[in-house]
């Protein structure tokens, strides 16, 4: 409790003005006897570009929920721009939560609405009431992400794959966030479209100084955009008390890595991992 | 030989006592699943209250709520209404004729109405119609990330999604529960008067003694409660819904099943109460002859 106490102390005064913007400080998140996330320690500075990469259901979505507080670790801290997100109440971390901008998996937009309401939603929220103010934006950040005002009008499931992520992209970016956080913003989509979301990423942080943490296990994504990469490996595969975190570095020193784990995933190896699998079949087989 | 036997009976009583404690752990994780969705009940209510009492949502979110509850309620709870009061004349005719008591129809019809059958059917018949719609929406919402989505903009979903639904249901529950006791009201008094020819002014001037100011506000409370009931368990179970297709169908499903069973508990425990405080105000009671 006392470590607690200094912890947040401490942040609050030093980090908020110069420390990074997200830090994660042995974090562990559980669900129920599932453990996702195990000692997690990871800070993003201002303006970096981190992309966390991992195989399917190694908690890199989790891990991106910790960040903006929709879920909550069972272990640890969440310090953003200095304050544990863990201790503030709900009003308080909604108001924070207006300094993020999350782009989801499946866009995950109000199919009640419009696409132009979408987009309105986050600055109705945060308290614009007028209507021309709101229009003109509406129709700047849509002609930002390449899509024809007439899309304005429709709903979203009158939309393809790639317009629906191009317009949660357009609602992340509706209030100008100091951070964004994109869950697999290329997954589902054909590669010229997978190239257009890349493209996108790179012209937000040219036009705005904004931190982004991308989740994805598409390697030219990463290697593209990102000026950081991590890696994560399930918890379920892991031997010992070896860390989660296999991989920290430059999208350069990834191909480099000497990690086999990391090299296969990299290289999109499946041999391994097929052997393994052979292995547990045969072992299931036995028991049986 | 004996030895068998004696393991034998040894294995029996192991197996007896191990069966014994397992149905003891089931019982105990089940009362405590139990007790647990209770106290997530409790506090997922108490959530939308405080959120009721402090900010109430924007217009444009209450009202397309308040049309998709009401307005689009209206034919089916009308159509209810009509067909319990002309079931209740269908049932009760032929008894009340072979004591020459068709007058007192109307009375029976209209009382039997206002009380019991008008509320419980039409909470029922909304807790299928708009219930379980609601379950499913916030249960989609949930599986698509839509909920996750008003979070992270900073959005509060109890404040934005629950309690316009709850409003919804508080308000217009009652008010759809009084058209389906006009429309019982309407129905009985079609097939008693017009088909089988009671004399009008006496159906209609015993409908007016039976039934009391009292048996009106005991049916409209009685509502407002089955209302609030079937928006929090609605609203609950799309927000804790499961993933995919079949947790969402299973939300809609358990959604009507929980409330009607609050419905009926409601009515039993609010018909005790009521009844107390009618013997209160009105020890004598009311005189039906």
């Amino acid at each position: 409790m006392a470590k607690d106490v200094r912890l947040a102390d401490t942040t609050t005064a030093d980090e908020k003005s110069s420390g990074p913007l997200v830090a994660l400080r042995a974090m562990s998140v559980q669900f129920g006897n599932q453990r996702v996330l195990a000692n997690i320690n990871l800070e993003v500075p201002r303006g970096q570009t981190l992309a966390v990469i991992g195989e399917s259901g190694c908690g890199k979505t989790v891990l991106l929920k910790t960040i903006i507080g929709l879920v909550r670790p069972t272990e640890g801290n969440v310090l953003f721009d200095g304050r544990d997100l863990c201790r503030l109440s709900e009003r308080e971390l909604s108001e924070e939560r207006k300094r993020f901008g999350f782009v989801f998996q499946q866009a995950a937009l109000f199919d009640s609405m419009t696409i132009a309401e979408n987009i309105a939603f986050p600055l109705r929220q945060h308290g614009k009431q007028d209507r021309h103010e709101i229009e003109h934006l509406v129709r700047e950040r849509l002609a930002e992400v390449g899509l024809p005002e007439a899309a304005a009008f429709k709903k979203p499931a009158e939309l393809s794959g790639g317009m629906r992520k191009r317009v949660g992209l357009a609602r992340a970016l509706a209030m100008n966030p100091e951070i964004v956080l994109y869950d697999e913003p290329t997954t589902g989509l054909d590669p010229i479209m997978s190239d257009v979301i890349n493209e996108l990423i790179l012209r937000t942080r040219k036009r705005y100084p904004v931190t982004s943490i991308i989740v994805t296990h598409d390697m030219n994504t990463a290697r593209k955009v990102a000026d950081r990469v991590v890696m994560l490996y399930p918890l379920s595969r892991l031997k010992g008390d070896s860390p989660q975190m296999i991989f920290d570095g430059s999208p350069a020193e990834l191909d480099r890595a000497r990690d086999a784990r990391v090299a296969q995933f990299v290289r999109g190896e499946a041999r391994e991992r097929l052997m393994e699998m052979r292995e547990q079949a045969q072992l299931a087989a036995a028991r049986d | 030989m004996a030895d068998r036997s004696s393991s034998g009976t040894n294995g029996q009583r192991g197996g007896l006592f191990h069966a014994l404690t397992e149905w003891v752990s089931d019982v105990g994780a089940v009362t405590l699943a139990w007790i647990m969705e209770v106290g997530d009940v409790a506090l997922f209510s108490l959530r939308t209250m405080r959120w009721l009492f402090t900010r109430l949502p924007p217009r444009e979110t209450i009202l397309p709520n308040f049309y998709q509850i009401g307005v689009l309620s209206l034919p089916v709870i009308a159509l209810t209404g009509t067909f319990i009061g002309m079931v209740l004349a269908v049932q009760s005719y032929s008894q009340f004729r072979m004591m020459h008591l068709e007058t007192r129809l109307g009375g029976v019809i209209n009382l039997s109405l206002v009380r019991e059958l008008g509320p419980v059917l039409a909470a029922t018949m909304l807790a299928g119609r708009v219930g379980s719609a609601i379950a499913a929406e916030l249960g989609t919402m949930r599986v698509t990330e839509q909920i996750d989505a008003l979070s992270s903009m900073g959005a509060n979903p109890i404040h934005y999604l629950v309690v316009p639904r709850f409003l919804g249901c508080l308000v217009l529950i009652p008010t759809l529960t009084i058209m389906a006791d006009f429309m019982g009201v309407f129905g009985g008094w079609f097939y008693s008067t017009v088909l089988w020819k009671i004399d009008q002014h006496h159906y209609l001037e015993n409908s007016q003694r039976m039934v009391c100011t009292f048996d009106l506000f005991a049916g409209v409370l009685k509502s407002l409660f089955f209302g609030a009931a079937i928006a929090l368990i609605s609203c609950h179970r799309g927000f804790h819904c499961d993933p995919g297709a079949e947790g969402v169908g299973r939300a809609a499903t358990s959604a009507f099943v929980v409330s009607f069973v609050l419905i009926l508990i409601l009515d039993l425990e609010l018909g005790i109460i009521l009844d107390q405080i009618y013997s209160i105000i009105w020890p004598q009671g009311l005189s039906f002859i």
